[in-house]
């Protein structure tokens, strides 16, 4: 660091910055932060925190082990439908139509494989290839006819369903066979306790190995680089953490291979998102459509990735639904399958406005979702009360993304 | 980047545009416009509101059509179809409302587009690029990694024409390059246009500060009502300048000058 004294650092040049090294100075930022409306996953953990006390009050069994597991079993299907969603709202822009196309998928996994006798593999794909075909088609629309895609979902929503209970027939419902790999991988598949504890250590390995390259490339760059303490105690956080959670869902089933088939994907999204090209288009055209335009971003391409990629996932997660239920209904999307994959995104910090998101939200966001809803089907509540609390908690998630947003605007962080 | 072009020699065209009309409708907000620009010189446009100044640059940048003419580019004929097109091609472009996106931070938005390494963005490197650009303009930007949101007007405008800079151009057009400038801030970004036009591009600046017009232009051309209205030098008077500009020889300016020469006298017969 002898550098230091002759020549400052490029980027600490400027006297006027604060520069939060020390772990205290680390905090302090932090509430800067938030009282500036950069809540991130804030909520998200004051959430599970209150959810967690209230419904292990009100029924100790929630927190038991196998409930949990079941939890997750139960995230993995709407949470990936959340994914597409959080990309289609980093836009600025919705999908409306993601719990109907997630039902078709479904109803299409039942009726070609089970009634019309196709591979299981390609009557998965026939459904990934129509919900890709469906988001090219809302992009389409967007782009050509400057049609709003909360009206072309919405229109979606009605068509998808209504080819949902046309391909379906009289009969309805459809149940897929639980022997087959399909129903297995939604309703028992577990990974073995060894693999769960060994891949609970590689983020904070990842945090490290990547940490410790970024800082070294800084340093040559003569940039300031985050310090060595704070790298590391972030990473022993996160591990121990972790390996907590994977010690205490391994006293009951373990981990779902489907649960890790969604962090899988989250996690592949979020380095689209962040490390590549394509994210930072998205985040521009969600930021400001105009300047990503005149900066030569295809406006067009981004849109149509979007939808498409949102409409396949939605696709996925009905296919991982039907795994789930061994079954493909009538019933199947419908209900609050929408709002909660747009709920999810939106607790976790993805903001309806468009600009801000990340993939890790709709992670965050659904154990939230499906937690309460979890919490709520052990104290045997009616329906009708368990979709007025959901209403509920998606208003106040919306009301926390406004005033943030306010607040944000007024702090010079929009 | 791939240059489709070499930078051509000094005192050939670098643009040059003949019959370029643009209508929106019923509306004709360029009607036969001759510009011709060469490397290793600065032409000013001026022009009143709604001269057509700002539709001319959008023209080059890409941003919209012309309705008819043709345009030639280092002396080939070119059709600017899409702004990704005009700056490959080598056109940058600093707009009047700067089109920066509010929610990147300031090393983003200067690569938006143009990014180091699509498929594992290189963080530090453009990081690096971003300061080394910013210093050269002698900018004042507390930090690269804080949202633009954050950031004052002249800061914007500093990273606006920093990211123009950044592909290399041959051609640089600012709109109202200075109008959001402090002093030191206004003198940076003449210097500036003075350096990048030693350096063999081709420049042309929008501005109502006739000041900083005379100051680097090496021609200015006048725009009035979407047409051509005569090409000055900077040692022209300013009376010809603003009867060019405004239309005619008694306008509110000289009878603004003519009323205050007046006052001005009648206070002296009074006093003496």
């Amino acid at each position: 660091m002898s550098q230091n004294s002759s020549q400052p650092m490029l980027d600490r040049s400027d006297e006027r910055v604060r520069h939060d090294d020390s772990l205290a100075a680390m905090a302090k930022g932090f509430i800067d932060r938030v009282r500036s409306g950069d809540l991130g996953m804030l909520p998200v953990a004051v959430g599970l925190v209150v959810i967690s006390f209230v419904f292990s009050a009100l029924n100790p069994i929630f927190l038991a082990p196998n409930n949990l597991v079941n939890l997750l079993f139960d995230c993995a299907t709407v949470g990936v439908i959340s994914l597409g969603i959080v990309c289609v709202l980093v836009l600025g822009e919705i999908d409306l139509s993601v719990g109907s196309m997630s039902g078709l998928a479904s109803a299409m996994v039942g009726v070609l494989w089970v009634n019309q006798g196709w591979p299981i593999a390609g009557a998965i794909l026939a459904a990934l290839v129509v919900g890709a075909g469906v988001g090219l088609l809302y992009a389409t629309l967007y782009n050509r006819l400057g049609m709003p895609s909360f009206v072309a979902t919405l229109a979606g929503l009605l068509a998808l369903l209504g080819l949902q209970l046309y391909i379906l027939g009289p009969t309805g419902s459809i149940n897929l066979p639980y022997a087959s790999a399909l129903v297995r991988f939604g309703q028992i598949l577990i990974m073995p306790d060894w693999l769960s504890y060994t891949l609970a250590l590689v983020p904070g390995l990842v945090m490290i190995g990547r940490g410790l390259r970024t800082r070294t490339q800084r340093l040559a760059a003569n940039l300031s680089a985050q310090p060595m303490r704070a790298l590391i105690l972030k990473a022993a956080v996160l591990t121990v953490a972790l390996e907590a959670a994977v010690f205490y869902l391994n006293l009951g089933r373990g981990i779902p291979w489907m649960f890790a088939l969604f962090v899988g994907l989250a996690i592949i999204l979020n380095y689209a998102l962040t490390r590549t090209k394509w994210g930072r288009s998205m985040f521009a055209v969600g930021g400001n459509k105009e300047a990503a335009r005149r900066s030569g971003i295809n406006v067009r391409r981004i849109y149509m990735s979007a939808f498409m990629l949102c409409s396949t996932l939605a696709a996925l997660g009905g296919i991982l639904s039907a795994s789930r239920l061994a079954s493909s209904s009538q019933q199947a999307g419908t209900g609050d399958v929408n709002l909660n994959a747009i709920a999810a995104a939106v607790i976790g910090g993805t903001s309806l406005f468009g600009g801000r998101g990340s993939a890790y939200s709709a992670l965050l966001g659904i154990i939230v979702i499906q937690a309460i809803s979890n919490g709520l089907t052990l104290l045997n509540l009616s329906s009708s009360l368990r979709y007025m609390i959901t209403g509920g908690v998606l208003a106040i998630a919306v009301i926390v993304d406004s005033l943030a947003r306010r607040s944000r605007v007024s702090h010079g962080r929009a | 980047m791939t240059a489709t072009h070499s930078l051509p020699a000094k005192g050939q065209s670098v643009i040059r545009l003949s019959g370029v009309s643009k209508n929106f409708g019923a509306v004709s907000a360029l009607t036969d416009i001759e510009l011709d620009v060469k490397a290793g010189e600065v032409v000013a446009l001026v022009g009143d509101n709604g001269a057509g100044k700002s539709t001319l640059v959008k023209v080059l940048a890409g941003v919209h059509q012309p309705s008819s003419g043709t345009i030639e580019f280092c002396g080939q004929q070119v059709s600017l179809d899409t702004p990704a097109k005009a700056l490959d091609m080598g056109i940058a472009t600093v707009f009047q409302d700067l089109a920066l996106c509010e929610n990147l931070d300031v090393v983003a938005n200067l690569f938006l587009g143009h990014e180091m390494s699509p498929w594992a963005l290189d963080e530090v490197a453009m990081e690096v690029r971003a300061w080394t650009l910013l210093r050269e303009l002698a900018a004042r930007i507390p930090s690269v990694r804080e949202p633009i949101a954050s950031l004052s007007g002249g800061q914007r405008q500093t990273v606006a024409i920093a990211r123009s800079l950044l592909l290399n151009p041959k051609l640089i057009m600012l709109d109202e390059p200075t109008a959001a400038l402090g002093v030191a801030q206004t003198a940076e970004v003449l210097n500036l246009i003075e350096r990048v036009r030693d350096r063999g591009l081709g420049v042309i600046i929008i501005s109502h500060n006739m000041e900083d017009v005379r100051a680097v232009a090496d021609r200015i051309v006048v725009l009035r009502l979407g047409k051509n209205n005569g090409i000055f030098t900077p040692e022209s008077s300013n009376q010809d300048l603003i009867s060019a500009i405004t239309g005619a020889t008694d306008n509110s300016v000289s009878r603004r000058a003519d009323r205050k020469a007046g006052e001005a006298q009648d206070h002296h017969g009074g006093a003496a």
